[in-house]
């Protein structure tokens, strides 16, 4: 059934659907190494999908809607920040408060802005990011086994995918091996410590919140401008919550959250292959068994395989410096 | 205060009546994924304006956001005296069943679903048969014989046009490979144009060259997906061959427009009926589109089959098989 060409297709589709996820749990990575728990990724990303396609869509030009994309989610984020840095207030409540508000507010602007029910124009031309094929994909197409691969899965991906899995050995080198990096697990582990060690909590977690929402900001405008033509209501449907998934099941480390993000990324591949067709033995498997997939084998990954998630033991609480 | 409350009691009591005796107030309810979802809930919507700006009338209308809100969205019009309340989309079904029973003497019609009550007008369209003429038109078109269809979510009304479809495309030529997906099985599959688009992807890479959409706002991203690959999509229930021309084969078109202008006029002026309404080719409910977007795309020898096949089905030739009546599609 699978032959060569369609298994590429398939690793292809892995990796446009994967990206999303990637961003979105990188992003999850660094806030949650510092200590802020964050499940609204959903909404910061959907408000940077929203306004990513608006100023794409007004101006023309995809660089200033990623601009304006990441500027909304570190909006976002900053909010996140101030409710749970700076008044300490409960991480979970002002996550689930931006997520309901993204979800409210993209409709209301775009339905006033463009009449079109929450939707924005459909992007053409440098509205969009597009595909860019690498140097010598072409002359290299014919080489057995290595052309496809390069010509086929490397190249003529569209630039955000690039940055994306980029953006996997970076957080690594800066987590691990950077001063900040250190800092910032120190102050998701024991923000005392950090404290006593003349270095503030607080800004140590804002910059984290921060770069967190320009990783949502990719995320989005990946989702509006790349992998679709325009904003739709709801268009990240659930992908925040898959990424979270994917960082828990990772255990906040960069590498491994990579590869649960390709694996969820695959599955919703497979799903959109396999629906409608024969398969030798089982015959033809249900949509709904097929688009259930992805989230029983998360269940069954978060509860049984993946053993022990250990979170940072900061995570989740207000740091009170102690007189 | 005594008075003062009755006073306000009074007056509620007063300005209830008075809404429930007003006169004509007609009102839509429309589906998830919006009125303006380039598809069948803009059909609606472009029949009530039609109405709006030719009577002057105004109408009220809501958009759900959830399954939750179509029941309140029905009784809330139901009890601010709106009649004929004209619910979009199979899925209000129940809701509507409901708020029918509890408002007996308010005219409701639902579209695409039928709820046999005393006071509901049930519009029925034949997909299969206008999905025949567009089926027809993709495989001539298609240099390959493989062409697609993404369904929206997996019910029978979707099955309905992927069999008509089927049945075009085989009328053809009996060797045509048609793929066939659907986006998923909740509400949500009629609003992601992502999966659309990779579903549109995939079969590409499959080789289809023309891909028919029944799936409402995913849709978009099927014909996206299409466009950016450089070969034909075909729309559905609106007129969608200006989304991205050149690219765009030709739409099947359902008159939802006519039916919710039809069902205003009607009760405007008297003439409500209740009771099951189908519309095919014949009452001219369904359709194939073509404009100034499209008609370079469609060959004169492909407008002369569909244009016989149409014929043929009206005249009763040509029985195009309607997958809900026995779910199973012979083609």
């Amino acid at each position: 059934m699978m032959d060569l060409s369609s298994l590429l297709d398939l690793i292809d589709s892995t990796i446009r659907l994967s990206t999303p996820l990637l961003f979105a749990a990188l992003a999850g990575l660094y806030s949650e190494r510092s200590g802020i728990f964050d499940i609204s990724l959903e909404g910061k990303m959907l408000i940077a999908a929203f306004a990513s396609a608006s100023a794409a869509a007004v101006w023309g030009s995809v660089m200033l809607g990623l601009c304006v994309g990441i500027l909304a989610s570190v909006g976002f984020s900053l909010i996140h920040g101030v409710a749970s840095i700076t008044y300490r207030g409960n991480q979970i409540v002002s996550g689930v408060a931006i997520n309901f508000i993204a979800a409210g507010l993209t409709i209301i602007l775009g339905q006033s802005w463009f009449g079109q029910g929450g939707r924005t124009p459909s992007l053409f031309g440098g509205g969009r990011f597009t595909a860019v094929d690498l140097p010598g994909a072409e002359a290299v197409r014919d080489v057995p086994v290595l052309g496809p691969i390069y010509s086929g899965i490397l190249s003529g991906q569209t630039p955000l995918v690039y940055v994306a899995f980029l953006m996997v050995p970076l957080t690594w080198w800066i987590l691990f091996r950077t001063r900040f990096g250190l800092r910032l697990r120190a102050v998701g582990e024991n923000p005392a410590a950090v404290d006593t060690a003349g270095i503030s909590v607080t800004w140590l977690r804002y910059r984290a919140v921060i770069i967190c929402g320009v990783l949502c900001g990719f995320a989005g405008a990946y989702l509006a401008t790349a992998q679709a033509a325009g904003f739709t209501r709801d268009m990240t449907a659930g992908k925040g919550y898959i990424a979270l998934a994917a960082l828990i099941f990772a255990n906040w480390k960069p590498v491994p959250v990579m590869f649960a993000c390709l694996l969820f990324g695959f599955l919703d591949a497979i799903s959109i292959r396999v629906g409608g067709v024969e398969l030798p033995v089982i015959g033809q498997i249900s949509v709904q068994f097929v688009s259930a997939l992805p989230y029983i084998l998360t269940v069954i990954l978060l509860a049984g395989f993946v053993g022990k998630a250990t979170p940072p033991k900061a995570g989740g609480v207000p740091y009170v410096k102690e007189r | 205060m005594k008075h003062f409350l009755a006073g306000i009691l009074a007056a509620t009591v007063l300005t209830a009546t008075a809404a429930s005796a007003a006169d004509f107030k007609p009102a839509i309810l429309y589906d998830l994924g919006g009125k303006f979802d380039k598809s069948f809930n803009e059909g609606a919507y472009n029949g009530a304006e039609k109405f709006k700006k030719e009577t002057g009338t105004e109408y009220r209308e809501f958009e759900i956001v959830n399954d939750a809100q179509r029941e309140q969205a029905l009784r809330r019009f139901a009890r601010d005296g709106a009649s004929p309340i004209i619910s979009v989309g199979f899925s209000q079904a129940a809701a509507l069943e409901a708020v029918a029973k509890e408002y007996p003497d308010t005219q409701f019609a639902i579209i695409d679903s039928v709820v046999d009550l005393p006071n509901v007008r049930s519009i029925l369209f034949k997909e299969e048969e206008g999905s025949y003429l567009v089926g027809i038109l993709a495989a001539m078109k298609s240099e390959d014989g493989k062409v697609g269809f993404v369904g929206g979510m997996d019910i029978p009304l979707i099955s309905k046009f992927s069999c008509g479809y089927k049945g075009g495309v085989k009328s053809v030529s009996k060797d045509d490979v048609v793929f066939e997906n659907m986006t998923g099985s909740t509400g949500a599959a009629w609003n992601d144009p992502v999966r659309g688009g990779e579903l549109a992807k995939a079969q590409i890479d499959k080789g289809a060259d023309v891909i028919f959409h029944a799936a409402g706002g995913t849709g978009i991203g099927v014909l996206q997906a299409a466009a950016d690959a450089g070969k034909f999509g075909i729309g559905v229930d609106s007129n969608q061959d200006g989304l991205f021309p050149g690219h765009v084969l030709t739409s099947m078109v359902k008159r939802v427009d006519n039916a919710v202008y039809q069902a205003f006029m009607d009760a405007k002026d008297g003439k409500w009926t209740s009771g099951i309404q189908t519309l095919g080719l014949k009452e001219d409910g369904v359709g194939y589109s073509v404009d100034e977007y499209n008609k370079d795309l469609i060959t004169p020898e492909m407008k002369e089959a569909a244009e016989k096949a149409k014929q043929d089905i009206i005249a009763g030739k040509i029985k195009v098989h309607d997958y809900t009546t026995d779910s199973i599609c012979p083609y």
